[in-house]
C-alpha cells in the first residue's frame, strides 16, 4: 500500500488502531490489566474526534458485552476488549452473544485467571470460553493483531458470529514493534458494512432470543420453525464454515495489504520435520527459534502455530502432523484434572489417523512464568529422548516448574 | 387527557399471550405500550415478562423486543440507545428496558446504577411483583416485611426486614425522572410514561404488579389488590422530577393496612405486633408525602 504508514506500537495500540480503522460505532469499555490501554486509546480518539463512535463507559465487563450485544442488535458495528477475570465476568454474555449470533468483535489480552491474583500472561482466560461458540483467533505479533482484528469484523459480519481476537498480555500487549497501518481507504474497501441477521425495527417487529422449545414449533401461519437444537446445529455449522472463511478473508486482505498470516495455522520448518512443536500465540514464534537451534544438533524440529483455535482446524492439524515421529503440544493453560486444552484437541484430531505421531503435552508460562528458548529446547530434547526410547504416552511436562 | 377512552385504541400487546390469567403485568404492559404508541424497542431480561412475550416463533407484542440475560436489562437499554444514536435512529424511537424486581433491585442493580450514572437515554420500568415469581415465588430484595415466600417459608427464621426502596435509590443518582405507578391507575401510569418519553436521559418507573399466585389472592382481584395497596398507603404513587418529590395520587381517607394484608395469604403468618409495625412504617412514610 503506497499510503500505508509504519509505526512502532504496542499490541494494545494495534488492536485499538484496527477498531478505529474499522470505524466502529459503539465501544463499551471497562478497565482491566493488561487490556486497559486499548480502551484508553479509543477513548482518547473519540474525545479528539479522530473516531466518531459512542463510547459507553460501563460499570462492569458484563455490561460491556451487554451494551455491545444490544447495539449490534440495532445494526451498529461494535467493539470491546478485556482480559482474564473480565472475560470470566462476561461469561454469561459470551454465550449470549454467540447464541444471539451478533457480530461482536472483542480483543482479549491474554492473562492468567485468579486466584491467586496475577496480572501476567497465560491463555487460561480465552481457553476457558472456547466452547461458547465464538470464533477464536490467536496472534503472534503486533502486525497480526492489527490485521486479525480487522479481519475479525469481516468474519463476524459475514458469518453472524462473534470473534475473540487473542494476544498475549504484556508479551504483545505492552511490547512495541513496527506495525504497518493500512490506509483508511484500503480498510473501507475491505470492510463494507455487513447485513446483520436481524435489525430491531418497529416496522418489522421481532422478538429476538425468546424462550425456544426443544422441538420445532409452527408459527401462527403454520410454518414449522426451528427448535433450540436446530438453532444450535446452525450455529455449529456457521462456526464450521469459518474453517473456509478464515483463510479466504486472510487471503482477501492479503491481496490488498500485501501480507497474510496462514489462514487457520502457519508452519515453520514443517516440510521435513520429524518433531512438530504446536502452540498458539507468541509462544509459537519463540518455538520457531527453538526449532531452528535444535536442527543444529540433529533434531529435525518444526512448528505448527494455531491461528484459529475455534473452529479447530482439525484437517490442517491432521495433514500437518501425519507421518511425523513426535508432536509436542505447548499449552499456556490447563483443563485442570486432565491436560492442556490444545493438547486434547490435537490428540482428538489425530485419533484413528494412519501414521499419527506420538503426542506429548507440555504446560508453559502459567501466570507469566518466563519461558526461555533454552528451557523449551530442553523440554523438546527430553521428549525426543522419551519417544526414541519407545514411550507412547506420558504425563504433560510443566516447563520450568520448581516444586 | 383524563379518560381511559381517550387512550390510543391500537393494542400493542396481543390477546392470548402466556401470562397467567388475571396477571397484573399484562395490564401494566398494555398501558405502557399504548403510551409509547408502538414507537419503541424493548429489552427484557429473564422474568415473567419473558414468558409473557411468547415462545419462539410466536410473539405477543407488535413492537421489537430484545431478550437479554438476567442482569442485563439496563446495559441492554444503554446499548440500544447508543446503537440507535450511532445509526441515526435515536430521534424516532424510545428505548424501553423492562425488568422484574429481581432483575432490578437484586441481580440487575449494578448495571442499572451504571446506566443511571452515565445519563443513558432510555426508560427503565421495573414491574414489581415483590419476589421471584417466574421461578416459583422466591424472596427478592423487594419482598415486603414478613411476607412468606418459598425461600422465606413461614417460621421464626424468615427474614423480617424492609424492602429496598428502589425509587429512592434511583432518585439518589440524580436522574431527571423517577416515579412509582400501579396497574390499577392506568392514566397515572400513561402520564408518567409519556413524561419519561419526553425527557432526555434515564428515567425510572417502578410499578407495583400484584401476583395472585405468589401473593395468595383470587386471580379476579389483581386490580382490586393494586388499588388497595394505594388506598392503604402500602404503595404511594409519586414522582421525583429534577429532585422535587410530589405525590401524583393523593389518598385522603387512608384504609388500615390490615385490609391489604388480610387479603393475601402471604401475610397470613403476621402477628398482631407485625401488623402494627407495618402500619407504623406506612404512617411514617405517608407523612413524608403529606398524606
Amino acid at each position: 500500500m503506497s499510503d500505508a504508514l509504519t509505526v512502532v506500537m504496542t499490541g494494545n495500540e494495534a488492536a485499538a488502531t484496527a477498531a478505529r480503522l474499522a470505524r466502529v460505532q459503539v465501544i463499551a469499555a471497562y478497565p482491566i490489566t493488561p487490556q486497559s490501554p486499548v480502551v484508553e486509546t479509543l477513548s482518547k480518539w473519540v474525545e479528539d474526534g479522530e473516531l466518531e463512535a459512542e463510547m459507553v463507559r460501563v460499570e462492569s465487563e458484563h455490561s460491556a458485552l451487554t451494551v455491545c450485544i444490544a447495539a449490534a442488535s440495532v445494526g451498529a458495528r461494535v467493539f470491546t476488549a478485556t482480559s482474564a477475570n473480565g472475560l470470566a465476568y462476561m461469561n454469561e454474555q459470551i454465550w449470549w452473544a454467540a447464541g444471539a449470533r451478533v457480530p461482536v468483535v472483542m480483543a482479549c489480552a491474554n492473562r492468567a485467571m485468579a486466584a491467586p491474583w496475577n496480572v501476567l500472561n497465560d491463555q487460561q482466560d480465552s481457553m476457558s470460553v472456547r466452547d461458547a461458540g465464538w470464533i477464536q483467533l490467536y496472534c503472534k505479533d503486533n502486525q497480526e493483531i492489527l490485521d486479525t482484528t480487522l479481519q475479525a469484523f469481516r468474519l463476524a459480519e459475514s458469518l453472524h458470529l462473534p470473534v475473540l481476537v487473542c494476544y498475549d498480555g504484556f508479551l504483545l500487549s505492552h511490547t512495541v514493534m513496527p506495525v504497518e497501518i493500512p490506509s483508511e481507504a484500503a480498510v473501507d474497501e475491505l470492510l463494507p458494512r455487513g447485513q446483520p441477521l436481524q435489525v430491531l425495527d418497529p416496522l418489522d417487529p421481532r422478538n429476538v432470543g425468546p424462550v425456544t422449545l426443544a422441538d420445532p414449533r409452527p408459527d401462527p401461519g403454520g410454518v414449522l420453525c426451528h427448535g433450540y437444537m436446530e438453532l444450535r446445529a446452525l450455529h455449529h455449522r456457521a462456526l464450521a464454515s469459518a474453517l473456509t472463511a478464515i483463510p479466504e478473508v486472510d487471503n482477501a486482505f492479503g491481496r490488498v495489504l500485501g501480507r497474510t498470516f496462514g489462514g487457520l495455522s502457519y508452519g515453520h520448518l514443517l516440510e521435513d520435520a520429524e518433531v512438530v512443536l504446536v502452540a498458539a500465540g507468541s509462544l509459537s514464534l519463540e518455538l520457531g527459534a527453538v526449532a531452528e537451534s535444535l536442527r543444529g544438533e540433529g533434531i529435525r524440529a518444526g512448528v505448527l502455530g494455531l491461528r484459529a483455535y475455534r473452529p479447530f482446524p482439525r484437517d490442517e492439524v491432521r495433514t500437518a502432523l501425519r507421518r511425523r515421529q513426535l508432536c509436542l503440544v505447548f499449552d499456556k493453560a490447563m483443563s485442570y484434572g486432565h491436560e492442556g486444552p490444545i493438547c486434547s484437541d490435537v490428540r482428538g484430531a489425530l485419533g484413528g489417523v494412519p501414521g499419527a505421531p506420538v503426542v506429548y503435552g507440555a504446560v508453559a508460562g502459567l501466570g507469566g512464568r518466563d519461558v526461555t528458548p533454552g528451557q523449551l529446547a530442553d523440554t523438546v530434547r527430553r521428549a525426543v529422548a522419551d519417544v526414541r526410547a519407545g514411550v507412547r504416552d506420558r504425563p504433560e511436562e510443566w516447563v520450568n516448574l520448581r516444586l | 387527557m383524563t379518560k381511559l377512552v381517550d387512550l390510543p385504541p391500537r393494542e400493542h400487546l396481543l390477546p392470548g399471550n402466556r401470562a397467567c390469567a388475571g396477571c397484573a403485568l399484562g395490564i401494566g404492559l398494555r398501558s405502557i405500550l399504548k403510551a409509547l404508541e408502538g414507537k419503541t424497542i424493548m429489552t427484557v431480561p429473564a422474568s415473567c415478562l419473558t414468558v409473557l412475550g411468547g415462545m419462539y416463533p410466536i410473539s405477543s407484542v407488535t413492537v421489537p423486543w430484545l431478550n437479554v440475560a438476567f442482569p442485563g436489562a439496563a446495559a441492554a437499554g444503554a446499548g440500544l440507545a447508543a446503537g440507535l444514536r450511532a445509526t441515526g435512529r435515536a430521534g424516532e424511537l424510545t428505548v424501553l428496558a423492562m425488568a422484574g424486581d429481581g432483575g432490578t433491585a437484586d441481580i440487575g442493580l449494578q448495571g442499572l446504577s451504571g446506566a443511571a450514572e452515565r445519563n443513558d437515554d432510555f426508560i427503565y420500568v421495573c414491574y414489581d411483583n415483590e419476589g421471584y415469581m417466574n421461578t416459583g415465588i422466591q424472596r427478592s430484595g423487594t419482598t415486603p416485611y414478613g411476607a412468606v415466600t418459598t425461600t422465606s417459608p413461614a417460621g421464626e427464621k424468615r427474614p423480617m426486614q424492609l424492602r429496598k426502596d428502589m425509587v429512592k435509590i434511583m432518585a439518589a443518582h440524580g436522574i431527571p425522572y423517577a416515579a412509582t405507578a400501579a396497574i390499577a391507575y392506568p392514566l397515572d401510569l400513561v402520564r408518567k410514561v409519556r413524561k419519561a418519553v419526553a425527557i432526555d436521559g434515564p428515567t425510572y418507573i417502578h410499578i407495583l404488579s400484584p401476583c395472585w399466585t405468589g401473593w395468595g389472592f383470587s386471580e379476579a382481584l389483581s386490580v382490586k389488590i393494586s388499588k388497595l395497596a394505594v388506598q392503604t398507603g402500602m404503595w404511594i404513587l409519586y414522582e421525583v422530577e429534577d429532585g422535587a418529590t410530589r405525590p401524583t395520587v393523593k389518598i385522603t381517607q387512608r384504609k388500615p393496612v390490615e385490609e391489604y394484608l388480610k387479603a393475601q395469604s402471604r401475610f397470613s403468618k403476621l402477628t398482631k405486633a407485625d401488623v402494627e409495625r407495618i402500619q407504623q412504617f406506612v404512617d411514617n412514610r405517608c407523612k413524608e408525602f403529606g398524606m
